[in-house]
């Protein structure tokens, strides 16, 4: 069923694939619901066709428990934070926005509340923007959305987003300033697993005018201190390979 | 030039050798680990001549990678695993056998027999520990009983003792060209054979082990090792030395009367500042020594869990529910609550505030609507309940009750189990942006003692906080829950006195 999902169109109906195995029709339906529940096929909301799943992709690879990641990625994190003196966010993609999988606070002893579980917007955020830039189903997806204004400075337009995501994989980190939160800046830098699968972003956030030059550009310390601190993680996750 | 604090952090498993800058920011790590020998069921063994080698190849390795100097050094360091001692011939440095480590249960019988002499209770006032295999004392007096001539010659004092401390300042001060044979009093406090209050070897102490005053080091406040490396990477100045859960204490800062540590690995130690008092447990806990800058000693008292992080591995290896140690959070967040399961994990017995040597683990509440998610969850509560026991039984010592419980080791990067031992406790949990507390606090009580940094005070500047988790159970939930747990425990007790004895 999955040879036959992966030829052609990669699109079939219900009756399609069951009149193709010589299968029942309920034997079919019981094989794909099996095969949805894994995430080896999905199914299109509006025409109820069958296509391969993104799970597929992850065989063979190691696809990255988000727990497995903070618990690879706490030291290197902690760093980041110490060395930045800004807080440190790792995220991953979840169900269309960035799921905080690890929160460290600002290293100054200010009140600050722990935000594992938070959920962000992929196109405001330099995390969202390296999970878009190194996943074209996401970015995609994203661009097929509306891209909701949240400041006056937030990527509304698809093709502004797509030109950024370029430079993004260009240069091999994201930024953003005010697109999110105004007042507020973000620098992140992608994470990946052997075979160079990007599983998630790191970055640190904070005032403005502390993360970015006279000029508005993200200072270019911290960008280093964020790329270093993301190989630091994917060696870590080679390492255990 | 810039000047720099060495640690060595000689721990069960390995030796690390971390280098810190004056902002206690982690600048090297070296680390190699040790084999263990299990050569009979129950005894296990290291070798301390691999140990000490080992340290000779991390310390000049951790100056290349921070691209230093000896010269940038100021002081060094040592923390070192607690109990597990060594003995050699002072004259060609030659270990007699292995060293015994803190996990060797070869004297059960021993401590048995000992138990029931008389003067025990006189025992456990003096050094402030119950009579257990997990002290150096007893392993001691093995060694004593078993290998031919060792008497003789340990009390010609041709034979050392020493805990790990001992034993690589020995080597790293000349060796047999007048090496130092000093230990620090956190160290000796572990071994049964000082005395909490002259914090000096105690003669009724020795009487009662068999054990001969002339094999053992003198004992010195932790910061007043007084030192300097000949050897290795020479004209390092060895400045202090500590026991490495009392390492942790003082690198989280915990100064004051009533604040906690907790470190969560395999196991999980709770240690509790009770400032200049010297604090007798009621309830079920050791007297130890925090640490000793200078004259006055911290005193401390003590919980230990013995399985904490092996619950998780033990679910991973021996029941094959997860790949990796992190996913029993995935998994736990697959259901909402415990569904009424609970697992009390007394592998070998359970340790603070119980000590009970035979009760054994269980699961129980099991119905047909438990899954592996509910058993994920009744793991990670259980290290939960077995941290609020022992704050429990330390906040009734202390007649206060501590504000909050400040966290390392590995497991605190499992987020729903720090939340759940906020909700358990009811008070903030808290983690240091510097993980490695015990290497640095052998790193903080060496740069004071070197007076690279001044006092406590700048100390505590240093300490940052990287994640705060905040209580939010219901009040009334908390207590059914921990009422179940209690429950539980004693379906042990009563499982160990049911089993017939053999």
């Amino acid at each position: 069923m999955l040879r036959l999902l992966a030829r052609g169109s990669g699109h079939h109906g219900l009756t399609e694939i069951a009149d193709s195995l010589g299968l029942a029709r309920g034997t079919a339906h019981g094989i794909l619901r099996t095969l949805q529940r894994v995430e080896f096929v999905e199914q299109d909301q509006s025409t109820g066709r069958y296509r391969l799943g993104a799970a597929l992709l992850h065989l063979g690879t190691s696809y990255l428990d988000a727990n497995e990641l903070r618990s690879k990625s706490i030291n290197w994190a902690d760093t980041l934070a110490a060395r930045s003196g800004q807080e440190v966010r790792i995220g991953m993609h979840h169900d269309g926005a960035v799921l905080v999988v690890h929160h460290v606070f600002r290293p100054d002893d200010s009140v600050q509340t722990l935000g594992i579980g938070a959920m962000l917007p992929l196109h405001a955020t330099a995390l969202g923007k390296v999970l878009l830039a190194y996943d074209p189903a996401l970015s995609a997806a994203a661009r097929q959305r509306e891209l909701t204004s949240l400041t006056r400075r937030t990527i509304t337009r698809p093709q502004a987003l797509e030109r950024v995501l370029t430079e993004v994989r260009a240069q091999g980190w994201a930024g953003e300033a005010e697109e999110y939160l105004p007042g507020e800046a973000s620098i992140a830098a992608p994470i990946r697993v052997p075979g160079g699968l990007v599983v998630g972003a790191i970055g640190v956030s904070g005032a403005a005018d502390r993360l970015c030059d006279s000029a508005g550009r993200p200072r270019a310390t911290l960008v280093r201190q964020v790329v270093q601190a993301a190989e630091a993680v994917t060696t870590s996750l080679v390492d255990e390979n | 030039m810039q000047r720099f604090v060495m640690a060595i952090d000689q721990g069960t498993t390995s030796t690390r050798c971390i280098v810190f800058d004056q902002n206690a920011r982690l600048v090297a790590v070296a680390q190699r680990e040790h084999r263990q020998y299990h050569p009979r069921p129950g005894w296990v063994e290291q070798d301390a001549v691999e140990i000490w080698r080992n340290v000779d190849r991390i310390m000049p390795q951790a100056l290349r990678q921070s691209g230093i100097t000896a010269a940038q050094v100021v002081a060094l360091g040592i923390a070192n695993q607690r109990e597990t001692f060594v003995l050699w011939d002072r004259h060609t440095g030659v270990p007699v056998g292995r060293a015994i480590v803190w996990e060797d249960i070869r004297t059960e019988e021993l401590v048995a027999e000992l138990g029931e002499k008389p003067g025990i209770e006189e025992v456990r006032d003096r050094c402030g520990l119950p009579l257990a295999t997990y002290f150096s004392a007893p392993s001691l007096r093995w060694m004593l009983d078993h290998v031919p001539g060792l008497r003789e010659k340990a009390e010609r004092g041709d034979v050392l003792f020493g805990t790990m401390d001992t034993w690589l300042i020995w080597n790293l001060t000349g060796g047999v060209n007048g090496g130092l044979h000093v230990t620090d009093v956190t160290n000796a406090s572990r071994t049964m054979l000082m005395n909490l209050s002259t914090r000096q070897w105690d003669p009724v102490l020795l009487e009662f082990f068999g054990v001969p005053a002339s094999m053992l080091p003198e004992i010195r406040p932790s910061t007043e090792i007084s030192g300097t490396t000949t050897r290795v990477v020479p004209g390092i100045s060895i400045t202090a030395a500590l026991g490495d859960q009392h390492a942790a204490l003082f690198g989280q800062t915990c100064f004051e009367k009533g604040s906690i540590k907790g470190t969560y690995g395999t196991g999980g130690f709770l240690l509790m500042n009770t400032g200049t008092e010297l604090v007798r447990s009621k309830h079920g806990l050791l007297t130890t020594i925090g640490y000793q800058i200078g004259g006055e000693p911290a005193y401390a008292l003590e919980g230990s869990i013995a399985v904490a992080g092996s619950l998780v591995q033990w679910f991973r290896d021996n029941l094959g529910l997860i790949h990796s140690a992190p996913e029993i959070e995935t998994l736990a967040r697959t259901v909402k609550d415990n569904g009424g399961c609970y697992i009390v994990p007394a592998f070998s017995g359970l340790f603070a505030p119980h000590w009970l040597a035979q009760a054994r683990g269980l699961v129980v509440g099991l119905t047909s609507y438990i899954n592996k998610g509910h058993l994920a969850r009744a793991v990670l509560e259980a290290t939960g309940w077995q941290t609020r026991e022992v704050v429990d039984a330390m906040n009734a010592d202390l007649g206060t009750p501590t504000p909050a419980l400040k966290v390392d080791g590995g497991m605190t990067a499992d987020h729903l189990l720090m939340q759940f031992i906020a909700d358990v406790l009811d008070v903030p949990v808290m983690r240091p942006l510097v993980a490695e507390t015990v290497s640095l606090g052998a790193a903080y009580a060496a740069g004071l003692a070197a007076g690279f940094w001044p006092d406590l005070e700048g100390l505590r500047r240093n300490w940052h906080l990287a994640a705060r988790w905040n209580p939010v159970m219901d009040a009334r939930h908390r207590e059914d829950e921990y009422a179940n747990w209690k429950r539980a425990v004693e379906l042990t007790f009563a499982w160990a006195r049911s089993t017939p004895s053999s």
